[in-house]
């Protein structure tokens, strides 16, 4: 926009906002990952600077693999969240692709109905959901929240999919339609394969979304060996007025790490998913 | 000469078919329609039947494990003469509003930040994310932590800076605990609506900003005339997604505060957990999560049409 601008002047214009914001936005991550290996003595002595570490430690991530459930827990959230993903995915292509391709009675009402499913926040049906969960006999398997949580992740994948199957080009599906395909073969062979940035934009948001819940695991999950990390930190972590601050963040930081890493790889498709997700479509 | 023509209208008659499946699967309603309709049935299954179904609870007095009974609107008048749930209705709102605003405001400040030139942009945008991304009750842990009454580091280091001791009690006091709810949540949600709105910046063409310029706008006026009302209709979106799901927050309450100290941080989520699976009253507990039902529609169809329009 502007050009020329001396060392100085960015320097104040660019680092000293964006500076800020960085700090305050990881801040706390720094805290997290000092805590988690910082000794007791250290952790809870108020003389010493406590930005500092002088004498590291994994005890607490020694503590927390060994003394509590957390790496099935995070078996567990793995699992749930390659799941849902998975059926959300294949339902919210199921439902975006006739209504980005055709038109057929009906069509503009289900769009809106699954628009309007996806801004359904959860604390409206838990409370319901959670009587239907007790009747399927489904309370304290991993089942519970594999089913309940494409119930926000379907709206939300078919609604990222239906923009982007909108820019999508018709021509090839169109010369294979001449050539004889039926719609189905056209939409697998020749469609799908065009849409994957879509996919995998729809696909790291699902993911994060299953990693990230936690009203569902709390009310489903009551049992230590089915819980999920988040759950698992909150309800075993802190017990009555105790918390095992060491051993908190350790979790805290480990569970965020196959987040963090997923995200880092694909964060270009993220971002455009974030945008695209509320800005255009 | 005779001409036949029977072959040529052979010829244009197609050949009957009998009924054929694949000519019935290949049309547009047929096809469409079929391939809905497992996920719409699975919807149907697991929304729409929970919906109507809390609705029904609304209108029962239902202890947890033990069969209702309809009892009409008792649970709604019974919430209208509970002052704790005045007291909730008031937090959601003082919460999603003030958050709303601080998120609207830095987020705003932040895509402005950003949206000049500067190496290792792609990092920073990256690494400014991260509140949004890690699993939200994971990083509120750590604000409790940061937080905490003998240990917060945010009181040592203001305390450091000549702060009285103790320092603050953030998450004790009322008014501060409501404070830190709102702070955190902003911390969190500040870089969806930083990046998004970065996003919308990066699409208002520079000439705009030229011509502005060479009409004698500054600073401030080539913002106020040029950049709002191009970004107007993202503010619009981003804001009524931040409302739904602010209105609705749970996590961040239930790990900093459970709703404390003597319900100044009640949100209507909090507290219908509370009275549903705390207490085991169903019943009553879905009225109060219902009770966020007009205002949440509102916003929803607001934001559905908006979306189909744009």
């Amino acid at each position: 926009m502007v050009t020329g601008r001396g060392r100085v002047e960015q320097a104040v214009w660019v680092w000293l906002p964006v500076g800020f914001f960085l700090v305050i936005a990881l801040f706390p991550f720094y805290w997290m990952a000092i805590t988690s290996i910082k000794p007791n003595s250290e952790l809870y002595n108020r003389q010493l600077m406590p930005l500092l570490i002088s004498n590291p430690t994994l005890k607490h991530y020694i503590d927390l693999l060994s003394q509590t459930h957390f790496l099935l827990w995070t078996w567990n959230t793995m699992l749930v969240a390659v799941i849902s993903t998975g059926i959300s995915l294949v339902f919210g292509a199921m439902l975006a692709y006739p209504l980005a391709r055709m038109r057929f009675a009906g069509a503009g009402l289900i769009a809106m109905t699954v628009a309007a499913i996806y801004l359904v926040p959860q604390p409206l049906l838990f409370i319901p959901l959670a009587d239907v969960i007790n009747r399927l006999d489904l309370g304290n398997t991993l089942t519970s929240v594999i089913l309940t949580y494409p119930t926000m992740l379907v709206p939300f994948c078919a609604w990222l999919l239906l923009g982007y199957f909108k820019t999508v080009p018709k021509e090839l599906e169109e010369a294979a339609r001449i050539d004889g395909a039926s719609r189905l073969q056209t939409m697998r062979r020749i469609f799908l394969p065009l849409c994957t940035p879509g996919f995998i934009s729809a696909g790291i948001f699902a993911f994060t979304l299953s990693q990230n819940e936690f009203l569902y695991a709390l009310i489903f999950l009551t049992k230590s060996s089915v819980r999920t990390v988040p759950v698992g930190v909150i309800a075993e972590l802190i017990r009555g007025d105790v918390f095992y601050w060491g051993q908190l963040m350790a979790g805290a930081l480990l569970g965020s790490v196959p987040v963090a890493i997923i995200y880092s790889f694909f964060v270009e498709h993220y971002v455009a998913g974030l945008t695209s997700g509320s800005v255009k479509a | 000469m005779s001409i036949r023509i029977e072959p040529l209208i052979a010829l244009a008659r197609p050949p009957r078919r009998a009924f054929s499946l694949a000519l019935w699967l290949d049309r547009e309603a047929v096809f469409g329609w079929l391939m809905m309709a497992l996920p719409l049935l699975f919807l149907a299954a697991f929304v729409g039947y929970p919906f109507v179904y809390g609705i029904l609870l609304s209108l029962q007095d239902r202890p947890v494990a033990k069969p209702g009974h309809f009892v009409g609107l008792a649970n709604f008048v019974k919430n209208f003469h509970d002052p704790i749930f005045w007291r909730v209705a008031v937090n959601t709102f003082v919460y999603t509003g003030v958050a709303t605003l601080l998120k609207m405001v830095g987020g705003l400040g932040l895509a402005l930040a950003m949206n000049q030139d500067f190496r290792m942009k792609n990092l920073v945008r990256a690494l400014l994310l991260l509140p949004f991304i890690v699993p939200t009750v994971l990083s509120t842990v750590a604000w409790l932590w940061m937080l905490d009454p003998a240990f917060s580091v945010v009181n040592r280091l203001l305390i450091g800076l000549g702060v009285p001791r103790p320092g603050p009690s953030w998450l004790g006091n009322p008014v501060l605990a409501m404070f830190s709810i709102i702070m955190i949540n902003t911390w969190r949600g500040l870089p969806f609506y930083g990046i998004t709105l970065l996003a919308g910046l990066q699409t208002v063409p520079p000439e705009l900003y030229e011509a502005a310029t060479i009409d004698g706008a500054g600073g401030w006026n080539r913002f106020r005339y040029v950049t709002l009302p191009l970004l107007k209709p993202i503010i619009l979106i981003v804001t009524l997604f931040s409302v739904i799901f602010t209105f609705a927050d749970f996590q961040l309450v239930y790990v900093l505060t459970h709703g404390g100290p003597q319900n100044a941080t009640h949100l209507f989520a909090t507290y219908a957990f509370d009275i549903g699976m705390g207490a085991g009253q169903l019943g009553l507990g879905a009225s109060v999560a219902l009770t966020m039902l007009p205002a949440l529609a509102l916003l929803i169809v607001a934001l559905t049409l908006y979306m189909r329009r744009a």
